[in-house]
């Protein structure tokens, strides 16, 4: 793999940073003092960042970190404790995690949670909730706006579907996709919500190198062509570093480095953190 | 032989729409909604008395016996069920049990426990008479209204963009939020059509079996749920298929072995299948991944 020119990393107010080409850009996130408590426990505390509108970012840190607890803090999946969430300059707070998803939070999981039962095409098409737009009634009855909405969505799903190279699997049900193809799947499935933000959870778990290869090069094209911010949680260093612009160090629920990769794979806490000993990156 | 097979289709009719409701709220929300039957005996209060006291005639007043319904159904979702959403289901068994007392009790204290005697709804179209064989206008309708609901529930959840919502809802409540879809909404829905449906089962019913009580809608509630078992719960198909096959199975059983036992032996071949085949006739076997 070809080493990416790195993208300089800017200041906006607050303790955060964005990409420079992101700069007068509404920010597409902003996070400040998040946190959430289970029980006694501060699962995460005083977590701040901020998102360019068209960035690449990471999340890293060891297991049980609270990567995945940030996911489902800022999707509403649980209720922050403290602290608040702009999406898109819009306070995300008493909102339901239906509401959030369509104001521009898309995400995929860190176990597969497809609708095995669906085929591929419906599975897209749930994706594509809120942006089909007829009645009950009309779908009943057979009205010619169902037919000319469902025929708009069946040729965005497989357009959808092309950027993995997966329309010719549309008719055939989720769950008896091979494991990959599921992962792609789900990213397809939270793409169709049209989003401004896509939280990516482990997208290369489970994947050989050849896979994981693909796999950024479709991250990187979906960020180009749809022009909307991505944030991962990966284990694969090779893809954080490679993809991403920007990355967020987690342990025990504390951000303790954020940065550019190179800054990150030279920072000190960091290696005693995570990586352990200094490795290539 | 045929007359009986005739009623039998018609009594399954009536079992195949509500055992509809029964599947649809066990395959979306699951949770068994024992309160079903009584939506049923409220929806032919509601047509009785429409038509003994506001004089509507049968269409209307099946019409607002099931925007009763639908509107009595989403109510008692939301104060009664929704609270419970991430309840153990058997909190909500309970309640379901609580809700048809309720409703049982409710029916008690405004039309008294004296049975009333329904008018048949569809007694106005004639029966139809072959040779010595005669078809009541009642089966005929009960089979064509089954056919219409059952087709249409069939296109609704197949196609339309709310059926898509109700299947994904019924995977995973979690993934399908996450997708931006509004989950109690879709439950909301689910209980509208249940309700609805079971009006129409009420007028019907009560158009072939002319007798009124509040506790009309136990029983038939009861042998519904045995369908809805019997097919395989949470299978549309299979709601149709069982509901069919325990009215003819019941007829039969009245006719040639006895009256009295034909409840039982309805039971008994419930057990037998689910001896056999645990998941109902048409229910899927959910092999767990390893």
């Amino acid at each position: 793999m070809s080493k990416r020119e790195e993208v300089k990393l800017v200041n906006v107010p607050s303790p955060n940073f964005i990409p420079e080409r992101d700069m007068g850009k509404p920010l597409v996130l902003e996070a400040s003092h998040l946190g959430i408590d289970f029980g006694g426990l501060r699962a995460v505390d005083e977590f701040n960042i901020a998102i360019g509108a068209t960035e690449i970012c990471g999340l890293i840190g060891p297991n049980g970190a609270g990567k995945t607890t940030i996911f489902n803090l800022l999707t509403k999946v649980y209720e922050p404790t403290r602290g608040m969430i702009l999406l898109d300059g819009k306070d995300t707070h008493n909102m339901k995690p239906a509401q959030v998803c369509e104001a521009g939070i898309a995400r995929t999981f860190q176990n597969i949670r497809l609708f095995d039962k669906l085929t591929v095409e419906e599975n897209v098409k749930i994706g594509m909730h809120n942006h089909i737009h007829y009645g009950t009634g009309t779908g009943v009855l057979r009205l010619p706006k169902f037919w000319s909405e469902e025929r708009r969505a069946h040729e965005y799903a497989l357009e959808l579907l092309n950027i993995f190279g997966m329309a010719d699997l549309a008719g055939e049900q989720a769950g008896s996709l091979p494991y990959g193809a599921q992962r792609r799947l789900e990213i397809v499935r939270a793409l169709a919500t049209q989003p401004k933000l896509l939280l990516l959870d482990e997208p290369a778990a489970g994947m050989n190198p050849s896979e994981t290869e693909d796999l950024m090069n479709n991250i990187r094209k979906i960020r180009d062509d749809f022009q909307i911010a991505i944030m991962l949680i990966e284990h694969d260093m090779k893809l954080v570093m490679g993809i991403c612009e920007s990355i967020v160090v987690l342990n025990f629920g504390k951000i303790i480095a954020k940065g550019t990769p190179s800054q990150i794979q030279n920072d000190p806490k960091v290696i005693e953190a995570y990586l352990g000993t200094r490795k290539e990156g | 032989m045929l007359t009986y097979l005739i009623n039998g289709l018609s009594l399954g009719s009536v079992y195949a729409i509500i055992a509809l409701g029964y599947t649809m709220v066990y395959g979306i929300a699951k949770m068994l909604n024992f309160a079903h039957g009584d939506v049923i005996m409220v929806g032919g209060y509601v047509a009785f008395c429409s038509t003994s006291y506001l004089g509507l005639g049968p269409i209307p007043s099946t019409l607002f016996a099931v925007v009763v319904c639908t509107v009595l159904g989403i109510v008692v979702e939301r104060l009664a069920y929704k609270p419970l959403r991430n309840a153990t289901s058997l909190a909500v068994l309970i309640t379901a049990i609580g809700v048809s007392y309720f409703l049982q009790n409710a029916a008690l204290l405004i039309w008294s426990s004296n049975p009333k005697s329904f008018p048949n709804l569809v007694g106005s179209i004639p029966n139809i008479v072959i040779g010595e064989l005669v078809i009541p206008s009642t089966a005929i309708v009960t089979v064509i209204a089954n056919l219409l609901i059952m087709l249409t529930l069939t296109m609704f959840t197949g196609r339309t963009k709310m059926g898509k919502a109700m299947r994904a809802v019924s995977e995973d409540k979690g993934a399908a939020q996450l997708m931006g879809i509004n989950v109690n909404r879709t439950i909301s829905v689910t209980f509208a059509i249940g309700s609805g449906l079971a009006a129409i089962a009420g007028v019907l019913l009560c158009s072939a079996y002319p007798t009124l009580m509040p506790t009309t809608g136990s029983m038939p509630g009861i042998k519904a749920f045995t369908a809805a078992v019997f097919g395989g719960i949470g299978s549309i198909p299979g709601a149709m298929l069982g509901g069919i096959l325990l009215g003819v199975i019941e007829i039969f059983a009245k006719a040639y072995i006895s009256t009295q036992l034909s409840d039982a032996i309805v039971f008994a071949v419930l057990i037998v299948v689910l001896l056999v085949k645990p998941t109902g006739l048409l229910g899927k076997k959910v092999s767990e991944k390893v």
